[in-house]
């Protein structure tokens, strides 16, 4: 007979307060939607969403002098420090990945509660239940119905990113990749207009969704047959010792590696993303790129490089095609696309290329030199984190966009629809050309910095030649950019296409996705130190 | 009796899942494919919990259970939504995503 042996674990609650703020207002944002009367739901779910933000961006920062490199002990050897939960590590990476989610979703919310540009009211459907163009559809839509509903699912969804970012134990990767996955299903499917699309995105979005974690799930059971643990220092333990069969564990981290890729939308498991970024609602799809890919890539990070670090020779190789793949992939078939969504999630796509090289080099600064100062080189870990700050201010500053491009009350995402825009509204052309500039990765933005940054640390790796790869194929990806660079300003304006004036929330969201992305691409400084100081995954 | 025979019939299982998912076209059985891979995943937790001594890997297949019907109320509604307004659960039908 065994037994399972239970300790109830010490909790540190202020150092999860980040967490638990989130969750429990999604917890709390589902009430307001069973007792706030229906004509203010959507106001109380925005501010009760923004205040459990910005509350949690403050629970962050009020603990961020404990972590990361510990300046003033550097003498006495101390490294990293961070806070050991078991199956939940609050680290330095933590922290930054948390940081990131939260901006990040902030600014998205913004988007999901912007009202005007839309004609009074939100991006979502009135009635997600009732068949596409029947009469309870108008009935609802002329009742200016709303689904609130769709705060507390991004919330929910951002407790799984970050309890996914902060997860050591294969168990609780799989849950919170559910926990991120399922809300995400819901509002891929929630359009207001093209219902159609929108219902079809989500059902491929869940179909293909459901069988990647089931390959997660099926690797991370393997791993357990394998070391008999689920968290990631049981298993690193067990691969230096060399017991179990190393089939078990090629067969589990492949599958996991699967589970995680599509997630990253890394190819060969990419197909879903072009379809669902073009049929979630804008907002959505602006969210989900972002907010899911920092989560996953995390992910990804913390369990080949503290979980699976002992088979570095096995899954290297594994990384380098599929960065290979992606990235060519991505900017190839970019080319030909004439849909702006669909063009930008190529552009996600050869993206997740990019970071992959960072995540194949597999370089980690040395925190600690011998004579007890601190080294601020970027290791793989802060070089991919500088990476996914960069792409996120540029891909929410294009989706902000994409949201006020309208014709006949209806976004026009075709290529050719949005000709001359950049020239009828300068301000407009202003931010398409910073983001879609620091996409391709042009000097003086920040995206220039995230790839600097993530080649180095790749080189420094060892893997130059993927570099020299990596570096032909940024240039086959700036020609995708340049190709809708070109469409909005030397291509005569077409009639019926207009550029909505953005209401305040999308203003500020334009205004600070454009300022991120310049100020990181100017003064890059602050956030590199401030990245090689805590970037690097504490082993427990 | 060989444990390692529980890895190769959940090995198997997860390939009926995910040959089923490739290769069937409606909706409803590329989602029961699905379940089917969780299920190998169960098999092989049970399994191995067995043979590694610990309980881990059987709590582990309740919080699998737990998650498989979190994920069946989601599908099936995302399903049933689809299958009103089209009369279809066919995934070859659903076609006005192209790139």
């Amino acid at each position: 007979m065994i037994w399972l042996e239970f300790t109830a674990p010490a909790i540190d609650y202020a150092r999860l307060a980040p967490f638990i703020i989130v969750l429990g207002a999604a917890c709390l944002g589902v009430l307001v939607e069973a007792f706030v009367e229906r004509t203010w739901r959507h106001e109380v779910q925005t501010g009760l969403s923004v205040i459990a933000l910005l509350g949690a961006v403050v629970a962050v920062i009020a603990q961020w002098d404990s972590y990361g490199l510990a300046d003033s002990v550097a003498g006495s050897g101390a490294g990293l420090i961070g806070f050991d939960f078991g199956s939940v590590m609050i680290d330095g990476p933590t922290q930054i990945a948390w940081l990131t989610l939260l901006g990040f979703t902030l600014l998205s919310l913004l988007l999901f509660a912007e009202r005007s540009v839309h004609g009074g009211h939100s991006a979502f459907t009135s009635a997600a239940a009732a068949i596409p163009g029947s009469r309870s559809e108008a009935e609802a839509t002329s009742a200016q119905l709303e689904h609130a509903e769709v705060f507390p699912l991004a919330l929910f969804s951002l407790a799984g990113m970050m309890l996914l970012t902060a997860g050591q134990d294969l168990l609780v990767m799989f849950v919170a990749l559910e926990i991120l996955s399922l809300p995400l299903y819901v509002l891929a499917a929630l359009a207001r207009h093209r219902r159609l699309g929108s219902q079809e995105a989500a059902l491929k979005y869940f179909l293909l969704g459901a069988a990647a974690s089931g390959m997660f799930l099926f690797g991370a059971a393997l791993l357990f047959a394998y070391s008999g643990s689920f968290d990631l220092a049981g298993l690193a333990l067990a691969q230096t010792a060399g017991v179990g069969s190393d089939w078990l564990l090629i067969a589990g981290l492949a599958l996991v590696a699967a589970g995680l890729l599509f997630k990253i939308g890394a190819v060969p498991f990419h197909q879903w993303a072009p379809d669902v970024y073009q049929g979630a609602p804008t907002p959505v799809t602006g969210f989900m790129s972002v907010a899911t890919k920092v989560a996953a890539v995390f992910a990804l990070l913390r369990l080949f490089y503290v979980g699976l670090g002992p088979s570095w020779w096995t899954w290297r190789p594994v990384f380098v095609v599929a960065a290979i793949a992606t990235m060519a992939l991505g900017a190839v078939v970019g080319i030909v696309q004439s849909d702006v969504k669909r063009l930008l999630a190529y552009s996600s796509i050869t993206h997740a290329g990019f970071i992959l090289v960072g995540v194949a080099g597999a370089f980690t600064a040395v925190s600690l030199a011998a004579d007890g100062t601190i080294s601020h080189a970027l290791g793989s870990v802060a070089s991919i984190t500088t990476y996914l700050v960069a792409y996120g201010c540029a891909t929410l500053g294009c989706f902000a966009c994409v949201t006020l491009v309208q014709s006949q009350g209806r976004e026009a995402t075709d290529l050719a629809a949005w000709s001359g825009l950049g020239r009828s509204k300068p301000w407009f052309g202003a931010v398409m050309l910073i983001s879609l500039l620091s996409l391709a990765g042009i000097p003086l933005t920040a995206g220039f910095v995230g790839k600097l940054t993530v080649f180095v640390a790749a080189w420094r790796g060892g893997l130059w030649w993927l570099v020299l790869v990596a570096i032909v194929l940024s240039v086959v990806a700036v020609y995708v950019y340049f190709r809708l660079v070109a469409v909005l300003f030397f291509q005569p304006p077409r009639p019926g296409v207009e550029v909505k004036t953005p209401g305040p929330a999308t203003v500020v969201v334009l205004a600070l996705s454009v300022l991120g992305t310049l100020a990181f691409g100017l003064v890059p400084g602050p956030l590199t130190k401030l990245l090689a100081s805590v970037g690097a995954f504490l082993v427990p | 009796m060989n444990p390692d025979l529980y890895l190769v019939l959940a090995a198997i299982l997860f390939t009926v899942g995910l040959v089923g998912f490739i290769i069937r076209r409606n909706a409803l059985i590329l989602f029961m494919s699905t379940e089917l891979m969780l299920n190998a995943a169960n098999l092989v937790l049970v399994s191995s919990s067995w043979v590694q001594g610990k309980l881990d890997g059987q709590v582990a297949a309740f919080f699998v259970m737990v998650v498989a019907a979190a994920e069946v109320v989601v599908g099936l509604s995302l399903i049933v939504t689809i299958f009103r307004a089209r009369r279809s659960t066919s995934v070859d039908s659903e076609s006005l995503l192209k790139g």
